[in-house]
């Protein structure tokens, strides 16, 4: 019998593996051994905590401390004053950012207590390279009571009645798309699992995949039961090395527990599951181009019908859904579709996992359920704006969303509720913008993104977005006018109608939002060629507050075109004309004296 | 497909000739074989690409369709160590682009190119997912976060001692 009474679980997802936290675990063990603790005290490296703004992040089970911002040289203290003397480290805790004091455990802490994790269940919790600690979890017996217990209709309809849509972002039902699936008879067709996470900001997906590979595998093979397939593929980006890994050795080890592969449970059942690798291309997250993809073809849409489902990988059945979706699957099995259907709104069931970023105090990965307010979210969940700045705006749905303001904050989040205020839920981006962005420049940053990854197969795609992105550009220096606005509104519109895929249909949607959403500050740029947020260079305008230069002259030896005067210990001036808006005396001036207009 | 002038070495053809059979010279397999050629080689230049497509009995039209289509695969050949600037939305709401306008002033090359000595070169990605780390630089496997511009001289001169 093992003896192990406490685990110190360190997080190994790439956000806290990039801050060292390999080497915080070596240090641990080093520790325990030194002491002799090591048959009591175990450390176990885990998928993502979630709060990856201040990783990386040591847990402590059974008491559930949580300890922030841990580098290697702490593991000495951790184990002598925690594990031996059983004193937690105070430092070393999270600090509430509103009461200024150290929460002793993580079910104190704001960032947990609104969340419900579903499909983030064991992320955190078990070394997602053992696959006898997802056993532990219940991993596969959804897939054995589906094998054993239930007909493939009778777990289509459990999907169904649980109401679970597709988050990758287009929202589908997923039961319904199984049964047409199943419908299509074929001798051979394929589960596809889409890893191809391409939203800059977005990373759920490769979370879930890396804390806990056996979910997506499990749910995948279920699926394969339901639509009369053997053969699973998971299209992964390549930019995601640990989360390949990690999936490798899950297949392996799940092949070597006989629940992956032939006869699973002697019930003749088989599935097999490959891997198949993106190579950086956005639109592949649309299923005719992923399909294409991993056909070894350039990744370009096609119409559809026909829809994967009726003539997808090799020109058989094919049923894609997004990680996160199939992450879901079992404990819908497990716990009935009554239990998932009761979280959620009305027309969106269940949870939604959120990547929170930018200008926020807790960045990391959330789970919570449908219909939670934004407002819960940045500002409760998230602790609100980083530095104590204004909130703008938040950008749901990555490059195909949009911006949505402070009038939506208290809109519950779901599926229609975004689409219907502009915005769309995505695969769950959101980016928290403050006082200081510039939302002419956002439009730009997402419409410069769409540009590159277009494939080009559209003309309305192609061509449209890049006239976009040439408008954008001219109206943040300052040389747009009305007609413009106008124009970029008309183009949207064209672009959003004619274009082929998924991509061309919603590039628009951030411009389209901006305009909607924050039309006085197109019109500030165009007008009164002013940039409110002074992110805009070429309208930016450094000017010398006369009460408060002493005339130090510092300024003005750093200005490297002379383009600053002024008499010693008299206030200096900048002449406008001459200006490169370098920004060499703003950062030189010790007395505050330089503002940005 | 004997007019197709190629000037690789024998070893790099047979190198070729065996990542192509371990795919069962399937063109389906295409991405998978230049995943691996790319390891290998480290880029792909036009030869590589021509043998691929004649041990796969594709055009080379097709092999460099698919290569200039995907941002991971590159034609020329990356510095010693190649930087990544991360220029995902969480990055770039966190002043990504005033490191990246840094490391081209400090580098002198712009993005896409390697330095005249070979030791790095500079190029953009979408999102590590390290977005609590933002904005992020990778310097080969190496992950810089929350670098600021007036970091990325020290950095630099890391790998320049």
């Amino acid at each position: 019998m093992s003896t192990v009474k406490m685990h110190l679980l360190v997080c190994g997802g790439t956000g806290c593996v990039s801050s060292y936290s390999p080497q915080v675990a070596e240090s641990l063990i080093k520790e325990l051994e030194a002491h002799g603790l090591q048959d009591e005290c175990k450390v176990v490296k885990t998928g993502c905590f979630g709060f990856c703004e201040q990783g990386p992040i040591v847990k402590v089970i059974p008491d559930n401390t949580f300890y922030t911002k841990v580098a290697p040289e702490d593991a000495k203290e951790i184990i002598e004053e925690h594990i031996i003397k059983g004193r937690k480290v105070d430092r070393l805790l999270y600090t509430d950012p509103k009461k200024q004091e150290h929460v002793p455990d993580s079910k104190h802490m704001e960032f947990y207590k609104k969340q419900i994790r579903i499909a983030l269940r064991n992320c955190g919790f078990i070394d997602p390279e053992n696959i006898e600690e997802a056993i532990a979890r219940d991993a596969y017996s959804a897939l054995g009571k589906c094998l054993t217990e239930l007909t493939p209709q009778e777990v289509i309809d459990i999907i169904k009645k649980s109401g679970l849509r597709g988050r990758g972002g287009g929202g589908f039902p997923t039961g319904i798309k199984w049964e047409i699936a199943a419908k299509n008879a074929s001798d051979q067709k394929y589960v596809v699992c889409n890893a191809d996470e391409g939203d800059p900001g977005a990373f759920m997906d490769r979370s879930v995949l890396e804390g806990d590979p056996h979910s997506v595998l499990e749910a995948m093979a279920i699926c394969g039961y339901c639509i009369g397939a053997n053969k699973g593929l998971i299209y992964i980006r390549a930019e995601y090395p640990l989360a390949i890994k990690r999936l490798k050795i899950a297949i392996k080890q799940a092949m070597e527990y006989g629940v992956l592969g032939d006869d699973i449970f002697g019930t003749g059942f088989s599935f097999h599951i490959e891997l198949r690798y993106g190579a950086g291309a956005f639109v592949c997250g649309e299923e005719t181009a992923l399909i294409h993809s991993m056909e070894g073809q350039r990744g370009e849409p096609t119409v559809k019908p026909p829809f994967p489902a009726e003539a997808g990988y090799l020109g058989k059945p094919t049923n894609v859904n997004n990680v996160e979706t199939f992450a879901n699957v079992p404990p819908i099995i497990l716990k009935g579709a009554e239990w998932f259907s009761s979280i959620g709104t009305e027309r969106s069931k269940g949870t939604k996992v959120f990547a929170l970023a930018g200008k926020i105090n807790n960045v990391g990965l959330i789970e919570v359920p449908m219909g939670i307010t934004l407002r819960e979210v940045i500002f409760e969940i998230g602790g609100g704006i980083k530095n104590g700045k204004k909130f703008k705006a938040v950008q749901t749905g990555g490059p195909s969303g949009g911006c949505l303001t402070e009038t939506h904050l208290d809109t519950p989040i779901d599926f229609d509720n975004l689409l219907a205020a502009g915005s769309m839920m995505g695969s769950g981006g959101m980016i928290v913008m403050d006082e200081d962005d510039c939302m002419v420049s956002i439009a730009k940053f997402f419409l410069e993104f769409t540009v590159e990854e277009s494939c080009g197969k559209c003309s309305p795609c192609r061509i449209g977005n890049k006239r976009l992105y040439e408008i954008l550009d001219k109206i943040t220096q300052g040389k747009g006018t009305m007609e413009d606005l106008e124009l970029l509104r008309n183009l949207s519109e064209v672009i959003k109608d004619t274009s082929l895929c998924g991509l061309g249909q919603s590039s628009p949607n951030p411009v389209l939002s901006t305009l909607t959403n924050f039309w006085d500050e197109y019109v500030e740029h165009v007008t009164e060629k002013k940039c409110r947020a002074g992110q805009c260079t070429a309208l930016k305008k450094y000017i010398i507050d006369e009460e408060a230069c002493v005339g130090c002259t510092a300024c003005a030896r750093a200005c490297p075109v002379n383009a600053i005067s002024g008499e010693r210990k008299m206030p200096h001036n900048i002449n406008q004309d001459i200006c490169i808006k370098c920004g060499a005396c703003y950062e030189k001036c010790k007395f505050n004296a330089i503002f940005i207009k | 497909m004997s007019s197709i002038h190629i000037k690789l070495k024998d070893k790099d053809c047979q190198t070729i000739k065996e990542i192509c059979e371990s795919f069962n010279n399937d063109p389906g397999e295409l991405i998978n074989i230049l995943h691996k050629a790319q390891e290998h080689f480290g880029y792909l230049p036009a030869e590589v690409q021509e043998t691929i497509a004649q041990n796969l009995n594709i055009s080379v039209a097709k092999v460099y369709g698919v290569v200039t289509f995907y941002s991971f695969f590159s034609m020329t050949p990356k510095g010693k160590h190649p930087i990544s600037v991360c220029t995902g939305t969480a990055c770039y709401v966190r002043g990504a682009e005033k490191v990246l306008e840094e490391l081209k002033k400090e580098l002198k090359i712009s993005v896409g190119e390697t330095t005249p000595d070979g030791k790095f070169s500079l190029s953009c990605l979408r999102c590590v997912g390290a977005c609590g780390l933002a904005p992020v630089v990778m310097i080969g496997d190496k992950t810089y976060g929350r670098v600021a511009p007036e970091d990325v001289k020290k950095i630099i001169e890391e790998y320049n001692s």
